[in-house]
């Protein structure tokens, strides 16, 4: 049983690291990363438009693409069901597996974390839990890509998070009571410089938290399926089939299973964390 | 093996141009005009619909519970009041019967005390009257025996003399009266 050696594993991964070397394996970067065009071989290539305004580059790359079918996906799944509560408020098909996770979301996520006026949050928790479905989803099918697997759209969306946080704050405490209502009570007067630095890294640290989160557990699953279906060309065998597939397999289970929970942590936390700041006194 | 493999990956994306940490601008303005306008558009034509029939639907089961529930209980009501007037019922048709046997009972028993009383007034007049005819009778017999008496005096005093014919008439008489 030469693989459960350690010896033997490490051998294998410095063959990896070696014949990474000398072979072109940037085809795992070329799938997790962005790029300008959508790789449909065998039936071909299609390169997006590249668009640049006030001297900035705003091309259209996959992530974009993909995102706008999630955005597409959505928009017609939540119209046509709004659309059949108003002939029948019995659900079906589709529109009775989103309710389960519109009713999720508010119940299980919205209500409990932030409590009363949480309706005012409602709207941003849904689309971002849909949102990041989706793209999450996108990813896992065939010729797909994930978009909340780059940092700069998790990025975004954590950074969009921050806003809605702290104006969500504001709006419930005022502008000033918020920015007070951050250091906690009681404390002496002299280590009031510090708090002060401390809960202003707080409020960063949470939505930069929740980019790479989410970021890198897109990521990971799909580098961990690669480098498995990866041995195969790399080590020129196909002994290390029955090993690779069922352990990529698995591991695109185990991604379907984290595209739901880190759609559900990021609004999870996101609610929590707007609870925080509309309840201060907690 | 975990840190060859994470050089394998790092060191691949810097062939491949880029690393997952690269950050691009025009990305991050396409993810907020995406993400900004999915949340209008699914705000305004969507979530808010939605979560209003939802809860129009949450109202509508709790009230068509409350109104069962409700309506199963003025029932069970509705059933004891039925059961009580029932039992009322019986219990008065119980008494008009008991009442009515009474009354025919008394109904009975006078009426037999009174077709017992005119029966013996009845004997009464009967016997009276029996009475009277007798008197009636005797008396008319009385006449006729006098009117007789006479009748045979008087033929006596006619055929006198003769006192075989007298015995004779007499005789005579006395069959006729026979007949």
């Amino acid at each position: 049983m030469w693989i459960f050696n350690p010896n033997t594993v490490s051998d294998t991964a410095n063959a990896v690291v070696e014949t990474s070397k000398k072979q072109d394996t940037g085809w795992i970067m070329h799938h997790v990363l962005d790029a300008r065009e959508l790789d449909l071989s065998p039936f071909g290539v299609i390169h997006l438009p590249q668009i640049h305004l006030f001297g900035m580059d705003i091309s259209l790359t996959k992530h974009v693409i993909f995102m706008w079918l999630a955005f597409l996906i959505l928009v017609v799944t939540f119209i046509y069901m709004a659309k059949s509560y108003r002939k029948s408020l019995v659900p079906h098909g589709v529109t009775n597996l989103s309710e389960i996770l519109i009713v999720f979301v508010r119940d299980e996520i919205a209500k409990p974390t932030i409590g009363k006026g949480f309706e005012t949050f409602l709207p941003y928790l849904l689309t971002v839990f849909f949102f990041i479905l989706t793209c999450n989803f996108l990813g896992l099918i065939p010729y797909g890509s994930t978009a909340t697997s780059n940092i700069s759209v998790t990025a975004t969306l954590a950074v969009i998070s921050f806003f809605v946080i702290q104006i969500g704050g504001m709006m419930k405490n005022g502008a000033f009571g918020y920015f007070k209502g951050l250091i906690p009570h009681g404390i002496p007067t002299w280590l009031l410089p510090i708090m002060l630095v401390v809960e202003l890294l707080g409020l960063f640290t949470k939505p930069f938290a929740l980019a790479i989160r989410l970021f890198a557990n897109m990521t990971a699953g799909h580098i961990v399926i690669l480098a498995l279906l990866g041995l195969i060309i790399i080590l020129h065998t196909y002994v290390i089939v029955p090993i690779s597939i069922p352990f990529a397999l698995f591991i695109y289970l185990l991604e379907i299973f984290f595209s739901l929970l880190q759609a559900y942590i990021f609004t999870m936390l996101s609610s929590l964390f707007i609870g925080m700041a509309v309840h201060q006194e907690h | 093996m975990i840190s060859f493999l994470l050089m394998f990956v790092f060191s691949g994306g810097e062939e491949g141009g880029g690393s997952p940490l690269d950050v691009n601008p025009g990305l991050i303005i396409w993810t907020v005009v995406t993400f900004i306008i999915l949340l209008l558009i699914l705000k305004r034509f969507a979530w808010k619909p939605i979560l209003n029939s939802l809860s129009e639907r949450e109202n509508f089961i709790k009230e068509s519970l409350e109104k069962a529930d409700k309506t199963q209980k003025d029932t069970e009501k509705l059933i004891a009041d039925n059961k009580a007037n029932i039992s009322k019922a019986e219990e008065e048709a119980q008494k008009v019967i008991e009442q009515s046997r009474e009354l025919a009972e008394k109904l009975k028993s006078q009426i037999l005390e009174e077709s017992r009383l005119q029966a013996k007034k009845m004997i009464t007049d009967a016997a009276a009257e029996i009475e009277r005819k007798n008197a009636e009778a005797f008396n008319r017999l009385k006449n006729q025996v006098a009117d007789i008496a006479v009748d045979a005096a008087e033929k006596i005093l006619r055929e006198n003399l003769d006192k075989d014919k007298q015995v004779k008439l007499v005789n005579k008489y006395l069959d006729d009266l026979k007949n």
